[in-house]
């Protein structure tokens, strides 16, 4: 675990709140006003940063994302710029931990030790890669972690008990619990049975569980943050970036104040979500 | 493993983790993870199992009109003047391509393990056809996703998806073609795990879908071996099949695996040439990546991003191919060739007229390979070829590029 992310969840539990995980693509609609949400999301609340890398076949992602995704790599985005978009990022703001999301492939062509090598050296502190499964472990898991890259890992409603402890075995900063079975960008499923299935995944791991797909305003963030360590907003937030945009797809004035008033508000709804004692 | 592997044999993948060399593998998000587990552990029981193989066995013979005749190509031979040339004629099946036999062995699985609801992602549409054909067979609804732009391409073929009864779902998002078909029945299924059974058209995907897709299709080399045993008391000197994601080549090349002296060759989708960005030849101008669930060749840039590829036959429209194949490449047990659009759409016009067969499209880049490789070979050795698929479905894509009005 590096230290960032082990000092970010440790503070927050002192204060008895959950997190705000916030998710934006990397370099959509272009690189500098990416880098402009980047850097204004832990200014208006959000506690973990996951950064989107773009990828030409996101299978687990909705319209949203994968539009989001093809505008950045319509205005040049490459996994070597998105890890420079984190570099850039850290010479501002040493505090807040940067998870990198995406699929396996950019990353297996980038090389797998060039990779690592290069997000250590941009302050990485995470990675979630969708398309790489316990079975798979040995492709950047094992290699990641040996680094001191978390390898934060999805449980899902399909995750059953036999299967939990695989997914948590090589998991580290936090499990991200995927709230349903689907795309992100869908509805949000019942809160009182998302309680159950923290319960279900901290009875079998000490590491925090922060749970996403289905979390668009302050009030669900209030209700899913009750029983969750955090709570992960993305399309919300990529849907709120995409309607700035001006008629040919280019950011507007509106774009980054936008996502500002959209984390404040999230924001507002994790502080008024206080955990129950025992945790 | 849980046996020695042996090292003699090129029949023995793919590994338990699904891998044949570093191809192949289970690269799926965690929701999917437990799906093809399961799946994985159904096959493992049917493949032992005499009843499932036997009802098999049975819709092979009465529902697709199994075995399928091997044919001496008798003017062909004569015009190209070497090699004995033999068709496997796949394309006599029932809905008129291999693509029935994958279909049928994956409903039975369906079944068995209580699915139901169908998926499946089709290019052309002869998949999508296929599984609309079977779940109607088996009263089971079918969703078909398939690509905008080839849904407008193939409007013979949606039709026909409809009249069985099956839900066609155009795909706008990428571009529209075969891959967004597959990205979108992908998420489909990551929606629906508990009821739906995602059908897989050719051998590629997640482990156990190579290995079971191969195995269902590898009755067409099972007969033809048979067949061309009981027809020349010898075993042909090369196979040859066309390769889009590389069913109906893996299924006719497995059996040949292990007869050294058999030359293997696969026929890849050239395009308008290699040089350019309009071709599907992933073996020939890719390189191994990630997508769909495997580590395969695939078309794709610098930065890992995949890229789309172009060919006259909506069926090896596709960027990537079977882990397989991949391997087979990469270890030098079969040889892959890039064939052209227009040598296909000649060899197209050629064999209608000199054997009164009209093929489609994709096994049209084979017999485009055998128009060369024929005339080299002695009089005294035989070429055995997949005629994978008829070229009904192709008539109005060929009259367009010929200039005729249909």
């Amino acid at each position: 675990m590096t230290a960032r992310m082990d000092k970010r969840f440790a503070d927050l539990a002192a204060e008895g709140r959950p997190a705000l995980v916030t998710y934006f693509m990397g370099g959509d609609p272009d690189y500098a006003s990416s880098l402009e949400i980047m850097k204004a999301l832990p200014k208006a609340g959000s506690d973990v940063i996951e950064l989107g890398m773009p990828f030409s076949d996101p299978m687990a992602d909705g319209p949203a994302i994968q539009v989001a995704g093809q505008r950045a790599l319509k205005a040049g985005q490459t996994l070597a710029k998105t890890i420079q978009m984190a570099r850039d990022f850290r010479r501002e703001d040493d505090a807040t931990p940067i998870v990198m999301m995406g699929y396996y492939n950019p990353i297996y062509i980038y090389g797998v030790e060039r990779f690592l090598d290069d997000a250590v050296e941009a302050g990485i502190d995470g990675l979630i890669v969708v398309d790489l499964p316990p079975e798979m472990d040995d492709e950047l898991c094992i290699p990641a972690l040996a680094r001191g890259i978390n390898f934060i890992r999805l449980a899902t409603p399909t995750t059953d008990e036999k299967r939990l402890p695989a997914v948590l075995k090589n998991t580290s900063g936090f499990v991200y619990y995927v709230s349903m079975n689907g795309i992100t960008g869908s509805a949000l499923p019942d809160p009182s049975l998302i309680g159950d299935a923290v319960g279900r995944i901290k009875a079998h791991t000490r590491l925090p569980v922060c749970v996403g797909f289905g979390v668009k305003t302050a009030e669900h963030a209030r209700a899913i943050g009750a029983s969750a360590d955090g709570v992960v907003v993305g399309t919300t937030i990529v849907n709120q970036i995409a309607s700035s945009l001006t008629a040919d797809g280019k950011a507007s004035a509106a774009t980054v104040p936008g996502v500002e008033t959209l984390v404040r508000s999230l924001a507002s709804g994790v502080r008024a979500s206080r955990l129950a004692a025992a945790e | 493993m849980n046996q020695s592997p042996n090292l003699n044999s090129f029949r023995e993948g793919p590994d338990e983790d699904g891998r044949f060399g570093i191809f192949g593998g289970r690269f799926v998000a965690e929701t999917l993870m437990p799906l093809i587990l399961d799946l994985q552990e159904e096959w493992n029981k049917a493949k032992t199992d005499p009843a499932f193989q036997a009802e098999l066995k049975d819709l092979g013979a009465h529902y697709i009109g199994r075995p399928s005749p091997l044919y001496y190509a008798e003017r062909l031979t004569q015009h190209l003047g070497g090699a004995k040339i033999y068709f496997k004629r796949e394309e006599l099946n029932h809905t008129g391509s291999h693509k029935i036999n994958n279909c049928i062995g994956q409903i039975l699985l369906a079944k068995r393990m209580g699915k139901t609801r169908i998926i499946a992602e089709t290019g052309a549409g002869q998949h999508g056809v296929a599984s609309a054909t079977v779940a109607a067979r088996f009263g089971l609804p079918c969703v078909v996703y398939m690509g905008a732009t080839d849904v407008e391409r193939q409007a013979p073929n949606v039709f026909r998806m409809k009249l069985l009864g099956a839900e066609v779902k155009p795909v706008t998002a990428g571009s529209g073609t075969l891959k967004d078909a597959m990205n979108e029945a992908l998420r489909d299924w990551v929606t629906n795990v508990d009821d739906t059974y995602y059908l897989i058209g050719t051998a590629a995907g997640p482990h156990p879908y190579p290995e079971l897709v191969r195995d269902f299709q590898s009755v067409i080399g099972t007969e033809a071996r048979e067949q061309i045993l009981a027809a020349e008391g010898r075993l042909p000197d090369m196979v040859i099949a066309a390769v889009g994601g590389g069913s109906n080549a893996i299924g006719i090349f497995h059996p040949f695996l292990d007869d050294k002296d058999v030359q293997i060759v696969g026929v890849e989708a050239g395009g308008r040439g290699l040089e350019g960005e309009e071709h599907c030849a992933s073996l020939t101008a890719g390189s191994p990546g990630v997508l769909h669930g495997n580590r395969t060749y695939l078309l794709q840039d610098e930065d890992g991003q995949i890229k789309e590829g172009h060919s006259i036959s909506a069926g090896l429209d596709y960027p990537g191919i079977g882990p397989e194949h991949a391997w087979l490449h990469d270890i030098g047990r079969a040889e892959y060739v890039p064939i052209m659009d227009d040598e296909a759409l000649e060899a197209f016009q050629l064999l209608t007229r000199l054997e009164g067969i009209i093929p489609a499209l994709e096994p049209s880049h084979a017999i485009a390979e055998v128009i060369k490789r024929a005339p080299k070979m002695g009089k005294d050795q035989i070429i055995l070829m997949n005629l994978s698929g008829r070229g009904d479905k192709d008539i109005f894509t060929v009259g367009k590029i010929l200039g005729m009005e249909l």
